[in-house]
């Protein structure tokens, strides 16, 4: 058997001291990242269990927002009350995802640091750069419908497969790291990285570095949507997802935060999109404008095609919601 | 004391109804439901035998070749490993269903990628399953290898093929006429216990625990592999969690663990991982199929042309048998049927599910679907008007024929609009609504079947066969019709299965199952019956039996004095297979949502009418049907298995990847059985029903697609994109 140490972290210090190795990890729910250890995807020496080091409230901040433990269960966060008056689409796309028990283990965090599900990168006798960095890329001209069409790289076309960081994506929270080096905080827009020529780095997490929480800024009202784009209507990766808190004043957008899953190696937000739509009605003509900005760059691989006009279909879609919800 | 009975005539005296107990039918919960929901029924890997190693098969990383070495030494000094098992005899495929013989063996010829090549067995799981990653293997790689079906030339089935009059003249003197072209893409079994078997050594006596579902096959296939007597071996399958096909024949793990067992003279486990399963055990072949329909203006069919392409390895003799349906199932005087089998070198091909009408029914009801629209006639009608009165190829009656009355109380019972049908009619907001029809059939399957019924002493009865219960209520059944036969409760009957110890049944597997082995068993009653009857000096037809007393009020314990009174029943389909031509039939109704701006489809509501011989539980046969029909949503909609275009890798090998319906997929379904006595089905008067449920209702599905959202697709799964890419806009 694989061994590797299993030690539960009794501090952030020595939590931060036992995963500063490079080939060490914190595990929490520990949902996917088991998973990966028996395929061996994953192959950790050290193991740092960080579950008892608190991080698991959610509690309001000074400025009126809400601060999410890190360690906080999907399900706790999806559920809470405030989640769900003030932040309506961070809920619904935690909902959207996994199943009711990924999501009861699932926490916060993790869900933040959750691999592709990409099924080259699962499949350990197949190439990989972002599991083997040189061995190729085995989506690029094979099986590749769930994967990028923005920010690829000649290296890697993956996809996040989350929904909770599109979500908060579009809220514009922050994400609280703690290291040795201290703590700081990162835009959830900034937190992940596109493949480049190193697939294999994720995020701007470094060795030794925890997530502590999720800052969400004080509460924007507005009609917010989450719309996910699936092959089966649970349990199931997103094709194209969309995250949006949209505003109307005198029937004009003024607010237009969108983020979109699915489409690239991290939830994708493009500040151009939001300015094509601000002080301007509503109507799909303009949606497709705005959509023509986003997509400027997209790339097909083939099986994948689909997600350009489905991207730009699923925004009319969510433009009829928003206006139907506004009415 | 055995009783043969072979069956050449009909059997419609109906004995089970003239028992009159109303155990027959009644919708009883499975006897060892309690059992598998609280997990105290032992499924095969979870037998605790003493001493037991861990053997992980290792799988090739080639799609065709040969293994030049496998370098021991890289493994056997890890931790807790035993051996590295790589005998010739290790089998490289599953065997087929009734294949009565080993699968192919010889692991160092490589013939897909994933293939099982070698064994290796720890102390522990975890052990074995390192050891196994870590397995240095060299190979000699013959490139080229075809993966892709439409690149080869394809071998003709030609027992399949059938030229009848001419249809190229039919179909160009047509009033309306049909020539489409549907795909369907391959299917796993995905059955939830993954494939499994423990083997230890008594001396040359092997017992195996194993997850199967033919033990009267499978042990022969083991005893072939291994090139041993059937006498020295003993198969248990006590409890299946799910087949589906997928465990008719012996798999790699089973010759795997007797193997690795008699080399390290312990007993071994070998349990499949689930990607393994998926890559190494059973795919339902990709079909492509071109459905030519020609009618007249009243749209009676003419003409009738189904030819499908499908693959397999080279060496398999399993085809789909897509058009196993299209033979009968409308006339038409002027036919062409034609199978291709492209040889190419993807996992086996085997049977999932409904193997045939499962995706032969989909592309065939698809077709009508499209002539009812070009006819302008409505399909529910036109389907009325094309039952054909006897079998159109081979002059043979049927043996009973539901067909019209599932049509016509389905279309009641789901409120189907005989109004004109346009598509795109109905819209709530973003989604489109419409509603689709299509037929069901299954081939009605029969086969020789034994079983032992004891009347203890006591009073209670046991049944004992070798017959399985892979989720399908076969213990309930077998309870309920001994328990209307002897006059006794079904708690009273004792049923023991899935082990060969037992007199042989044919398994489980091609809906064949209730009526073979239940008619084993009504067999056994009846001559225990005869028995009881003379002692009374009675006839058996005579015979009153009703809770545990004669009519005269004589108990059952005093008859019996003290005896066990035990006859086996041997049932063998006679002249009967040869002069019927059986089949389950049906209908299904779905009303579905299609969104307008995103493709996804939702059903909303699906009815399936029935009819498949006498029900023997109404419980577990609407649960049939009910499973039946999730698989029906799956086809049409997510389930698809993606191989890699370069090295043939089943990629999506798991069931968070294979897109299996979820409960959120599944909406309430109804299920109208529509019960009838076929007494040339079998002499309990009952066909197959498990997969009746799922061959046609794709159709369904597809057909509702269309007529919600106007975008005709021929290619199943109809997932989003596809949708998306016919949608008008």
């Amino acid at each position: 058997m694989r061994p590797f140490q299993y030690s539960r972290a009794p501090s952030l210090a020595e939590a931060s001291n036992l995963t500063a190795d490079e080939n060490a990890l914190a595990i929490a729910g520990g949902t996917n990242l088991l998973d990966l250890m028996k395929l061996q995807v994953e192959t950790p020496d050290q193991l740092a269990d960080i579950n008892r080091l608190g991080f698991a409230d959610i509690e309001d901040t000074d400025e009126g927002g809400l601060r999410l433990g890190s360690l906080a269960t999907n399900t706790e966060t999806a559920v809470h009350p405030r989640v769900r008056a003030d932040y309506p689409v961070l809920s619904r796309a935690i909902l959207a995802g996994a199943t009711q028990q990924l999501r009861n283990k699932a926490t916060n965090g993790g869900n933040l640091c959750q691999r592709t599900r990409c099924f080259y990168f699962t499949n350990i006798d197949q190439p990989c750069n972002k599991r083997e960095p040189g061995s190729g890329c085995g989506a690029i001209d094979g099986i590749a419908k769930l994967h990028a069409i923005l920010g690829t790289s000649e290296q890697c076309i993956a996809t996040y497969p989350g929904d909770m960081a599109v979500a908060l994506s579009a809220l514009g929270a922050e994400v609280q790291i703690s290291g040795d080096k201290g703590e700081r905080s990162v835009p959830v827009r900034d937190f992940h990285l596109l493949p480049g020529d190193t697939p294999w780095i994720e995020n701007v997490l470094e060795p030794g570095e925890i997530i502590t929480g999720i800052v969400l800024p004080a509460p924007v009202g507005s009609t917010q949507i989450y719309r996910k784009v699936r092959e089966r209507s649970s349990y199931a990766f997103a094709l194209v997802s969309v995250a949006a808190i949209i505003e109307l004043t005198d029937g004009k957008f003024s607010r237009a935060d969108f983020a979109f899953g699915g489409l690239a190696h991290k939830p994708w937000f493009d500040p151009r999109f939001g300015e094509a739509l601000i002080g301007q009605p509503p109507s799909e003509a303009l949606f497709d404008k705005a959509a023509d900005v986003l997509l400027e760059d997209a790339r097909g691989y083939g099986e994948n095609d689909f997600k350009i006009p489905l991207t730009r279909r699923t925004l009319r879609a969510v433009l009829a919601q928003a206006t139907e919800d506004a009415a | 004391m055995t009783v043969h009975f072979k069956q050449d005539e009909p059997d419609n005296s109906n004995r089970l109804d003239g028992m009159k107990q109303g155990v027959i039918g009644k919708p009883l919960p499975r006897i060892e439901g309690l059992a598998k929901v609280t997990g105290t029924a032992p499924y095969a890997a979870e037998y605790p035998i003493e001493n037991c190693a861990e053997g992980v098969l290792v799988t090739s990383t080639i799609t065709r070749g040969e293994v030049t070495s496998i370098d021991r030494t890289s493994v056997l000094s890890m931790p807790g490993v035993i051996a590295v098992v790589d005998d010739e005899k290790l089998c490289t495929r599953a065997a087929q269903g009734t294949a009565n013989e080993a699968p192919m063996q010889g692991p160092a010829q490589v013939c897909y990628w994933g293939q099982p090549i070698a064994l290796v067995i720890a102390e522990t799981f975890e052990q074995a399953r390192d050891a196994a990653k870590h397995l240095k293997v060299e190979y000699r790689e013959d490139a080229g290898a075809p993966i892709d079906p439409g690149a080869v030339e394809p071998e003709e089935q030609e027992d399949e093929t059938v030229h009848q009059g001419d249809l190229s003249h039919a179909m160009a003197e047509a009033a309306h006429s049909v020539d489409v072209t549907y795909t369907t893409k391959g299917h796993a079994s995905a059955a939830m216990e993954p494939h499994a078997a423990i083997a230890q050594w008594d001396g040359d006596k092997l017992t195996v625990h194993a997850s199967l579902q033919m033990l009267n096959y499978n042990i022969t296939e083991l005893a072939d592999a291994l090139d041993m007597e059937e006498e020295n071996m003993r198969l248990i399958s006590r409890f299946v969690g799910g087949g589906f096909g997928s465990k008719l024949g012996i798999s790699e793990e089973v010759v795997a663990a007797a193997l690795a067992a008699k080399q390290i003279g312990r007993p071994v486990r070998v349990v499949q991982s689930r990607q393994q399963v998926f890559q190494t055990v059973m795919r339902r072949s990709e079909t492509t199929q071109r459905l030519r329909l020609a009618a007249d203006e009243n749209g009676k069919l003419t003409g009738f042309g189904h030819e499908a392409l499908v693959s397999n390895l080279p060496g398999e003799t399993f085809a789909e048998p897509v058009l196993q349906s299209s033979h009968f199932m409308y006339g038409g005087e002027n036919r062409e049927l034609m199978l291709n089998v492209a040889r190419i070198h993807r996992m086996t091909a085997g049977s999932v599910r409904a193997p045939g009408e499962a995706v032969g029914m989909p592309a065939l009801e698809g077709a009508m679907d499209v002539l009812a629209e070009k006819a302008g006639i409505d399909p529910v009608e036109l389907r009325l008007r094309n039952i054909p009165e006897q079998d159109p190829e081979e002059d043979l009656p049927f043996s009973s024929h539901k067909l019209a009355e599932c049509l016509t109380q389905g279309a009641k019972a789901f409120g189907w609009d005989k109004g004109p049908r346009k598509p795109r009619q109905r819209r709530e907001g973003e989604w489109w609504i419409g509603t689709g029809m299509a037929n069901a059939a299954r081939v009605h399957n029969i086969a020789e079947a034994k079983a032992r019924v004891t009347l203890k002493a006591d009073g209670t009865a046991l049944v004992e066969t070798d017959m399985t219960d892979i989720g399908t209520g076969t213990y309930t059944i077998l309870a309920q019709i001994a328990a209307e036969m002897l006059g006794l409760g079904p708690e009273q009957v004792l049923v023991e299965l899935g082990d060969t110890r037992y007199p042989r049944g044919p398994g489980s597997g091609g809906s064949w199952g209730a009526a073979s082995i239940g008619s084993a068993v009504y067999i056994a009653c009846k001559a225990i019956r005869e028995e009881l009857a003379a002692r009374l000096g009675t006839s058996e037809e005579e015979l009153e039996l009703r809770e545990s007393k004669t009519a005269g009020g004589e108990a059952l314990t005093d008859l019996l004095g003290g005896k066990d009174l035990a006859r086996e029943g041997h049932y063998e389909p006679g002249d009967i297979e040869d002069d019927y031509t059986a089949s389950g039939f049906g209908a299904f109704f779905a009303e579905v949502r299609v969104n307008h701006y995103t493709g996804e489809t939702r059903v909303d509501r699906m009815l399936g009418a029935f009819g498949f011989g006498r029900v023997l539980n109404a419980k577990t046969a609407r649960s049939q049907c009910i499973g039946g029909i999730t698989w029906s949503i799956g086809v049409a909609l997510t389930e698809a298995l993606e191989f890699d275009p370069r090295d043939g890798h089943l990629v999506n090998c798991d069931l968070a990847e294979y897109h299996v319906p979820v409960h959120r997929d599944v909406p309430d379904l109804q299920v109208l059985l529509v019960e009838e006595r076929d007494g040339a089905a079998s002499p309990i008067q009952a066909k197959g029903i498990g997969e009746l449920g799922m061959c046609g209702g794709a159709a369904a599905i597809a057909n509702a697609i269309y007529n919600a959202c106007g975008a005709r697709l021929f290619d199943y799964p109809m997932t989003p994109d596809r949708v998306l890419a016919a949608i008008p806009d």
